[in-house]
């Protein structure tokens, strides 16, 4: 346990470790949370979609020298609505439309980081790069923590609707378009943050891992919200100590210990029957 | 009353009906029945405002449904949901209270209170906190019935209630629909066969790509027109060879 005490030693005495395990700490709540809408509208491949098709924001926002959530955002709203334009206007499945135009706007990503190379490293956006957070990005972070709160407290019940009866939600009038590229818009938002902790590879891993372990605990969609948000919560924790204690690159740290979690819930969990324990507790409830 | 005039409605420039014009009254069950792809669903995804339609109106008390949405519920096919989906079934009715809710307000004690009451009148009380999946087909249906009830609506629409359900969640739907024609609502039945059509409905639309018959069932369901609908074989089944021929 003495690598427990050190870690806590040079949390206490490194500010950089600080910001560090508390933008992972943010960004695994917010890719719980956000991850879990993902899950239950069956748009894991559009998560993975949008969370590379930001990569020519980031790179123009380096260029420009502009915030890159407002990069990250425009592309990422720009792949969704292209995704969805090619979807309903011509005869190629959805999963093909969102091939097609993300790996698209992953090319163009890669060119135009190698052209502002100067100012950037692509590998960081790629594996993210914990351990050089600056004040602003964690700012940044905190802005965007603050949005995705807010977003999903103030329109819980039309997330839920239109995730589980879309066609319902039509009927009594809610545009369920504009709820689908408003939860887009904060999945790009989400996935500018998470570029820090685990890059842009596995910002994935963040919104669908988590999301995925807390919906085999339970039948409530409030409870698989603070659940998921907790199990990204403590992924980053965890992660972030095997990386400062093991010398790992903290997102792969990070993915590694949220896939561990799903699959003890996987054995374990009540809705899950792989392991024969549990099956009374749910015929007797 | 749902009026509904000239009304046509195409997928990919092929029509599936033209110009159709049916009347839904007001304080009757009104069945619609015809063979598969006779536009049954299209007619009702028509009035929800679900499908583009090239022309014509809806209208419910000679305004137009479009201004009105909140006023109509729907129980749809059972088949179209995710019944792994984290809710229990108490939350499934109480989205039934979403419209009227409106944005940046939750449901409080009161719509609480009657999304319990609506799952006591079908019979599910202590299955208010099952999730969905443990349910069967018939209960799965009595609890979008339920919704329905909830959302306090004045037309009500169901596609194909009563497929795949147990006897006794059909006469517990039976029952609900007949409380809301005592109340007045206007009740429309997409019904996937031609068993129960004289006991069920009040009155009857027959569709095959457009209306072939509506009205009152006894001059609606006759022979005639089942044959025009479906086939000569099928009526005679129903039917004797004198009253096909009257």
């Amino acid at each position: 346990m003495t690598t427990l005490t050190e870690f806590f030693t040079a949390l206490m005495r490194y500010d950089f470790l600080q910001s560090a395990l508390l933008t992972a700490v943010m960004v695994g709540i917010m890719s719980g949370i956000i991850g879990s809408f993902i899950i239950l509208r069956g748009m894991s491949l559009m998560g993975d979609a949008i969370s590379h098709a930001v990569l020519p924001g980031v790179a123009i926002a380096y260029m420009l020298g502009i915030n890159i959530l407002i990069g990250a955002s425009l592309f990422g709203v720009l792949a969704a609505l292209l995704i969805g334009f090619v979807a309903t206007h011509s005869k190629v499945k959805a999963d093909t439309s969102i091939g097609v135009v993300f790996s698209a706007f992953y090319a163009l990503g890669f060119i135009l980081i190698a052209m502002a190379e100067s100012t950037t490293n692509l590998h960081h956006i790629l594996f993210g790069n914990i351990l050089a957070v600056s004040n602003r990005d964690i700012m940044t972070t905190a802005v965007v923590f603050a949005i995705v709160i807010m977003f999903v407290v103030a329109f819980y019940k039309e997330l839920l609707i239109t995730s589980f009866d879309p066609t319902f939600a039509r009927t009594y009038g809610l545009n369920t378009q504009l709820i689908h590229y408003a939860l887009m818009l904060v999945l790009t938002f989400v996935t500018v943050s998470a570029l820090q902790t685990v890059g842009i590879i596995l910002v994935v891993a963040m919104l669908i891992t988590p999301a995925a372990t807390a919906f085999l605990w339970t039948a409530h969609l409030g409870k698989m919200l603070v659940l998921a948000a907790g199990v990204g919560a403590v992924s980053s924790l965890v992660g972030m100590y095997l990386s400062f204690t093991l010398n790992w690159a903290s997102g792969p740290a990070i993915v590694l210990v949220a896939a561990l979690l799903f699959a003890l819930s996987f054995l374990f969990s009540p809705k899950q029957s792989v392991l024969p324990l549990r099956r009374v507790r749910r015929s007797q409830s | 009353m749902l009026t509904i005039k000239n009304l046509t409605v195409a997928y990919a420039a092929t029509p599936v009906f033209t110009d159709v014009a049916v009347t839904f009254p007001a304080g009757k069950i009104t069945g619609i029945i015809g063979p598969n792809g006779a536009g049954k669903s299209t007619l009702i995804k028509a009035i929800l405002g679900l499908i583009k339609v090239a022309s014509g109106t809806v209208a419910y008390n000679d305004q137009p449904v479009q201004a009105m949405r909140k006023r109509i519920a729907y129980v749809e096919q059972r088949k179209d949901l995710d019944l792994t989906f984290p809710i229990d079934v108490l939350a499934v009715v109480m989205t039934g209270t979403y419209a009227k809710l409106g944005l940046f307000r939750n449901p409080g004690v009161a719509e609480r209170q009657a999304s319990l009451a609506a799952l006591a009148q079908v019979g599910l009380s202590e299955f208010a906190h099952r999730q969905i999946g443990q349910l069967s087909g018939g209960q799965l249906q009595r609890v979008f019935v339920a919704r329905a009830m909830v959302q306090e609506a004045d037309i009500v629409i169901l596609d194909e209630p009563f497929v795949g359900i147990d006897l006794p969640s059909e006469a517990a739907i039976m029952a609900i629909l007949q409380a809301w024609r005592a109340a007045g609502k206007t009740i429309i039945v997409v019904h996937h066969d031609l068993n129960k059509v004289t006991t069920y409905f009040d009155e009857l639309v027959i569709m095959n790509h457009g209306i072939i018959a509506a009205g009152p069932v006894a001059e609606v369901y006759t022979a005639r027109n089942l044959t025009a609908a479906f086939s000569a074989d099928l009526a005679n089944v129903l039917f004797t060879p004198a009253e096909a021929t009257s």
